[in-house]
């Protein structure tokens, strides 16, 4: 009966053509939907974990003109500074188990990348927060002169990078994180603090007077256990003169706020187009079915069970729905995995493409979702054509 | 093998005049066996489609049992009643009965498609039939590029493919020329002399010189038997 259900799709290549179209529409906008919906929360994920500090100190301008939400967020560039002993003050607040400092440089001349590329330094003894992935990629310590790149930077390992006439080794590249850190340069506060005095004999440096031995740009804090991150961000902020705490938690959820809008206009235009395929699926499913009463009642006369005309039904419908399905899901494979990073700039959030598996876990759920469709859409005309009157339909109206 | 309609009745429900029951056929009893070719002629409206329906297990009567070799057709299951359409019956419906998406060599194999494979004795069989029926030259055409003869003739390639015992035709020769009025009905006296009962509902008088026995109906009953 399926060469049967083959045969009636071929001989109505249009109405067919109509169908199939239909549902890789259908599929590929369920597929692509939740792959880019799942990519924001990979992203999301990824992010809070690569942030791994409770609080984030930076100096007060850098917190108000949003310099360093953007660096971490949108992968955007930049550099403050701020006194060192603001990293006594605050090691010594109440609450805070531990902190590090960070140092960052911008580079705009870097041999490796036609964008300006954000050079994060740390410090190897103290630092909790960029050690920890940056093992997953290099699993030695950084020498003077290293520096380990962020994914989606066209530099590989051995490859030599200059910034600002100092002459860096590649030691490793990082897994895609999905946030701006991809576009980021990191090593240690030894190699960073050369490049900035590199940058300031050149006078590349908007700070013409800093003194890289008693400057940090961000403090990373662990908060300890028995106290929130409010009450000791705010011990800080009263504090500490000329600084800004920021939480971790807050400033992702400005993220996750904005990144749930978008998920759930996307599911609601998924839902949207998925419900009005259907009813525009049954729509043709039953044009197609009542032109050929007659022909079902013949499959009646020469001896098919009722259970068989219903069975192909459903079966050209399954037939037309799969092979769209198929087509659907490869023009999302084509679509939105070559072009994640497009996406990504679009939407100006954290967008990582979840795994393989998971990535594999998607295409059978939409193969599931068109197959279901197809008999949704066909299964109430397929039981009414298997309850057709065949001694009645073939009355000699002809 | 033996068929017996015992006192079928079959009920339209219609607006008239004082009822809205109209009674298209009205207690009829016939036999129809083996070997024989019986014909039933009868007026348009007079209930014949609807007696050959019943007969042949495609439209349940309102009253009365259909015995086939004493079983009640109309108490089998869905799929043991459509086994015996398809294995023991051949039906050649009034009016235009083509698969279009089938070609016509496709039309006639489907009924043995639909319970198996057509193996090459089948094949040849069918060609057999095409060449009897003088539309061997049809057959890999679409049904839409036949005429409306061809297509009769198409279906009764269809209902004889099985080698049924029992054979029901509503007007086989409604769109055929004289020539091919006589082929078709000499083919199915062949039928019937090769051991099936054929049933034959016509105009023609013509039909009369083959049958065995001729049936007149008219307003639901058999008049004259
Ligand atoms: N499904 C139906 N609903 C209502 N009335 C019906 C139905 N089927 C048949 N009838 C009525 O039953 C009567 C007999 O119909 P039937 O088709 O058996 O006639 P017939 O003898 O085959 O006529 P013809 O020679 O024109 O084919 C007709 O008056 C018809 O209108
Ligand atoms: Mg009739």
């Amino acid at each position: 009966m399926k060469s049967l259900a083959a045969k009636n799709l071929k001989g109505k290549p249009l109405r067919t053509a109509v169908l199939v179209i239909l549902s890789a529409l259908l599929t590929f906008t369920v597929f692509g939907g939740t792959v880019i919906v799942e990519s924001l929360d990979t992203g999301l994920a990824s992010l809070e974990n690569r942030l791994g500090a409770d609080i984030m100190v930076v100096p007060y301008e850098a917190a108000t003109q949003k310099k360093f939400e953007d660096m971490v967020l949108q992968g955007s560039t930049g550099y403050f500074y701020m006194d060192s002993s603001k990293l006594e003050m605050i090691k010594n607040t109440e609450g805070v188990k531990r902190v590090s400092p960070q140092f960052f440089l911008a580079s705009t001349s870097s041999s490796c990348c036609s964008v300006a590329v954000q050079i994060i330094g740390f410090e190897p003894e103290t630092d909790f927060t960029v050690t920890p992935w940056i093992k997953k990629s290099y699993g030695k310590d950084l020498e003077k002169l290293d520096v380990v790149v962020g994914n989606d930077l066209n530099a590989f390992v051995g490859d030599e990078l200059s910034f600002y006439g100092v002459k860096c080794k590649v030691a490793a590249k990082l897994d895609k994180t999905g946030t701006g850190f991809d576009t980021a340069v990191f090593t240690t506060e030894e190699t960073i603090k050369e490049l900035i005095r590199s940058s300031l004999e050149k006078k590349m440096n908007d700070f013409k007077d800093i003194d890289p031995e008693n400057s940090v740009s961000c403090i990373m804090i662990d908060v300890a256990d028995g106290y929130t991150a409010e009450e000791v961000l705010n011990d800080i902020n009263l504090h500490v003169k000329r600084v800004k705490a920021i939480q971790s938690a807050e400033m992702i959820s400005g993220v996750s706020d904005s990144l749930s809008g978008v998920s759930g206009i996307i599911r609601i235009l998924m839902t949207a187009i998925w419900v009005l395929g259907i009813v525009i699926l049954l729509l043709a499913f039953t044009l197609s079915v009542n032109e050929r009463r007659k022909e079902f009642a013949v499959l009646r006369v020469i001896g098919a069970t009722r259970a068989r005309l219903g069975r192909t039904v459903i079966c050209e419908a399954l037939i037309a729905c799969l092979s769209g399905g198929a087509a659907g899901i490869c023009l999302g494979i084509l679509i939105i995995l070559p072009f994640n990073d497009i996406i990504e700039q679009m939407l100006g959030l954290p967008f990582l493409l979840p795994d393989a598996v998971s990535i594999i876990k998607y295409v059978i759920i939409a193969v599931i979702l068109s197959a279901l469709s197809a008999v949704a859409a066909s299964g109430t005309v397929a039981a009414r054509i298997s309850r057709i009157d065949t001694g009645v339909i073939l009355r000699g109206d002809n | 093998m033996l068929l017996e309609a015992r006192n079928v009745s079959k009920d339209f429900y219609r607006e008239t005049k004082n009822t809205n029951r109209f009674t298209a056929v009205n207690d009829i009893s016939i036999n129809v066996s083996a070997g024989e070719l019986c014909v039933l002629m009868g007026r348009s409206g007079s209930g014949k489609t609807t007696l050959l329906n019943i007969l042949s297990g495609l439209l349940k009567p309102t009253r009365g049992s259909v015995l086939l070799d004493g079983k009640d057709l109309y108490e089998l299951s869905d799929r043991e009643l459509s086994l015996i359409r398809n294995r023991s019956f051949g039906v050649i419906p009034q009016g235009q009965t083509a698969i279009q998406s089938l070609k016509v060599i496709e039309n006639i194999l489907l009924p043995l498609k639909l319970y198996g494979k057509a193996d090459d004795k089948d094949i040849s069989f069918a060609r057999e039939l095409l060449e009897r029926l003088d539309i061997a030259h049809l057959e890999t055409a679409a049904p839409a590029e036949l005429s409306g003869g061809e297509l009769r003739r198409m279906a009764i390639a269809r209902a004889l493919i099985g080698k049924p015992g029992f054979i029901f035709a509503d007007e086989p020769t409604g769109d055929l020329d004289d020539e091919n009025t006589a082929l078709v009905f000499s083919f199915l006296k062949e039928r019937a002399k090769a051991g099936s009962g054929v049933f034959i509902v016509s105009h023609e008088s013509d039909a009369k010189e083959y049958a065995d026995r001729v049936l007149i109906m008219q307003s639901g009953k058999i008049e004259r038997a």
